[in-house]
């Protein structure tokens, strides 16, 4: 280990990455320090997978640069290659080979010896869950086993920083539980990650930082409680008809906000939210009913609750985190 | 699931080497990268089978079936074996892009781009263990034939040079397959932007029947077609006659084309990303 060793195990500044038209990273800064989970949270599209890619050496930056345990990535790849781990967005596992043989695969691809990838690999699979079907063709495998294997994959030459790039996409609620316990194991064990999700629930579990990304630029970042504390803390919400004037809805209830008013559908299509953040639900709720009276707006229900991050999300984007952005999937070649 | 062990903490350093450099390395990461591949063999016999019987039933059509309507100089079995041979072992290189579009698809080739490893090893591997498993394909073939009551005239040495030269070819078409695979978007694309170039090439040559008897505008087609370059330079190594400067065509076209498709396929292959 050499003297940079000591500063964070990642460092990114002003990344910049163009598609085309489409301005897949635009001036991202990040910071992952040593034994710290930063969660990347942002839509579809909004340069999350483009960010880790960068980061894991896979594609160049138009500019700005990316520091891995002080090793640059574009100058030095081989070198920032070997302190990395990375699970991407699909389980990179191949179907052919038992579990063993795929940790045992990549271990040797590290450059460690026969005997030290083997024992390396039966230590991860028994951790990980997987030594019963440690000798069994990886075809077999369940979608939460190949994403467990995956992750063990990315950990055999014990990396600085373990990249997981929207690691539970795709698997089924018993799946995704599982693959969150994995990883609070190994976070409490001090692995240094960088996460990738569009879900809110699991950034606010696992990530020690949250830094929300949309349309390649970074648009907040601190733990989950600064950023529910950025919309004021509460949240009105209140339930109208579809055909209600939103515009004068948001008129109305503009001087009460202490942020963005959101107006959405509801999930089921047949009425439309109003977010409305407030510093303190309580006895809002009245001057509420009579802006919306005085303005001749008639609506069905309006209720108080906490902040979570989904309306965080909404406050600073306007839309919501699992909704595509009008932007082309990112990270396409 | 229980204790945590401590061991992945970060202040340990990573357990790897620093990258490592220089020729041995790029011998030492193909082989573990080419071993993914062969493991699997003995595991899926039947995809040895799969590959074997369309040449098998070649064999069969061409020799029964056209063998008293085409007029060639020399016996038929002993004119079409090594046609349908070189035909086969080429055809078999598409597997070269299909395999490395299903790593590429399964996101393999993300995280084998994010390993300290020599680039070009997967590449190299790949070819190598699908030339591997073209061998084993051959053997088969080659039984078949004999019992159909092909023989080699030429004697050892013939048929040597004349299946050298086949794998030579075949190897150089696994660079242009492996471009491919790592161009097209799916497994199926890579399976029919693999083959499909394959069929005029291998019919409009010397394979199966002799060119001068094509209409006239094809003949200058199959006569100059690399492809029958090298049939008729491994017909004439099979049979013991003279190949003139056939196969030393053929090589050269083999080398150029794996020196090319090499160097193409190696920058595809940095820049390759799944979607």
């Amino acid at each position: 280990m050499d003297n940079t060793a000591h500063g964070p195990a990642v460092l990114a500044e002003g990344l910049r990455k163009r598609y085309g038209e489409t301005h897949a990273l635009d001036g991202v800064d990040l910071i992952v320090e040593r034994a710290k989970v930063v969660g990347l949270l942002g839509p579809n599209g909004a340069g999350k997978t483009t960010a880790v890619r960068v980061l894991t050496t896979l594609i160049r930056p138009d500019s700005g640069r990316a520091l891995i345990d002080g090793i640059d990535v574009v100058a030095e790849p081989m070198r920032a290659k070997a302190r990395i781990g990375l699970t991407g967005q699909y389980a990179a596992v191949d179907e052919r080979l038992t579990g063993h043989e795929n940790l045992e695969h990549v271990g040797r691809l590290f450059h460690m010896k026969r005997s030290e990838a083997r024992d390396r690999g039966r230590e991860l699979l028994d951790r990980f869950d997987l030594a019963d079907a440690a000798d069994r063709v990886v075809k077999g495998y369940s979608g939460g086993m190949r994403r467990r294997l995956d992750i063990a994959m990315s950990l055999i030459a014990r990396p600085s920083v373990l990249f997981l790039d929207e690691p539970t996409t795709g698997l089924d609620p018993r799946s995704r539980q599982s693959v969150w316990e994995l990883i609070e194991e190994l976070v409490a064990g001090g692995t240094t990650t960088l996460l990738t999700t569009q879900y809110l629930d699991e950034a606010d579990r696992l990530a020690d930082e949250i830094v929300v990304i949309d349309h390649g630029r970074v648009i907040a970042r601190g733990t989950s409680d600064e950023l529910k504390g950025q919309v004021g803390g509460d949240v009105l919400e209140v339930l109208i008809d579809l055909d209600a004037p939103t515009d004068q809805i948001s008129a109305a209830l503009s001087p009460l906000a202490s942020g963005r008013v959101v107006i959405a559908d509801t999930e089921d299509g047949r009425h439309r939210t109003v977010t409305v953040p407030v510093s303190k639900a309580e006895g809002v709720a009245p001057a509420v009913v009579r802006q919306l009276d005085q303005a001749g707006v008639t609506f069905i229900d309006v209720t108080g609750r906490q902040a979570t991050l989904d309306d965080v999300f909404f406050a600073l984007t306007g839309h919501g985190a699992d909704e595509p952005t009008e932007l082309e999937k990112t990270g396409k070649q | 699931m229980t204790a945590v062990i401590t061991s992945d903490r970060p202040d340990d350093g990573p357990s790897t080497n620093e990258p490592a450099t220089g020729l041995a390395w790029v011998f030492r990461d193909s082989w573990t990268e080419a071993t993914r591949h062969l493991r699997s063999v003995p595991r899926n016999p039947e995809l040895l089978v799969f590959a074997t019987i369309q040449p098998i039933m070649f064999i069969i059509l061409f020799v029964y079936v056209f063998e008293g309507s085409i007029q060639v100089p020399i016996d038929y079995v002993q004119f079409v074996i090594p046609g349908i041979f070189a035909q086969t072992v080429v055809f078999n290189s598409a597997f070269t892009g299909v395999g490395l579009a299903d790593d590429l698809t399964k996101g393999i080739i993300d995280r084998l781009r994010s390993l300290p490893m020599y680039p070009s090893a997967v590449l190299i591997g790949r070819t190598v263990s699908d030339a591997v498993r073209n061998v084993l394909t051959f053997v088969v073939m080659l039984s078949v034939a004999f019992l159909i009551g092909f023989r080699f005239e030429g004697g050892l040495g013939g048929a040597i040079a004349g299946t050298a030269l086949m794998f030579a070819f075949a190897y150089a078409f696994s660079w242009i397959q492996a471009l491919i695979g790592l161009s097209v978007r799916s497994v199926e694309a890579a399976n029919s932007a693999g083959f499909i170039w394959m069929f005029p090439l291998t019919f409009v040559s010397s394979a199966f029947v002799d060119p001068d008897r094509m209409v006239g505008w094809l003949q200058p087609v199959a006569k100059n077609n690399p492809f029958t370059l090298l049939t008729n330079a491994s017909r004439a190594y099979y049979n013991g006659y003279d190949a003139g400067n056939d196969g030393w065509y053929a090589l050269a076209w083999a080398v150029g084309i794996t020196a090319v498709f090499a160097v193409l396929a190696t920058r595809k292959f940095a820049q390759s990303t799944s979607a």
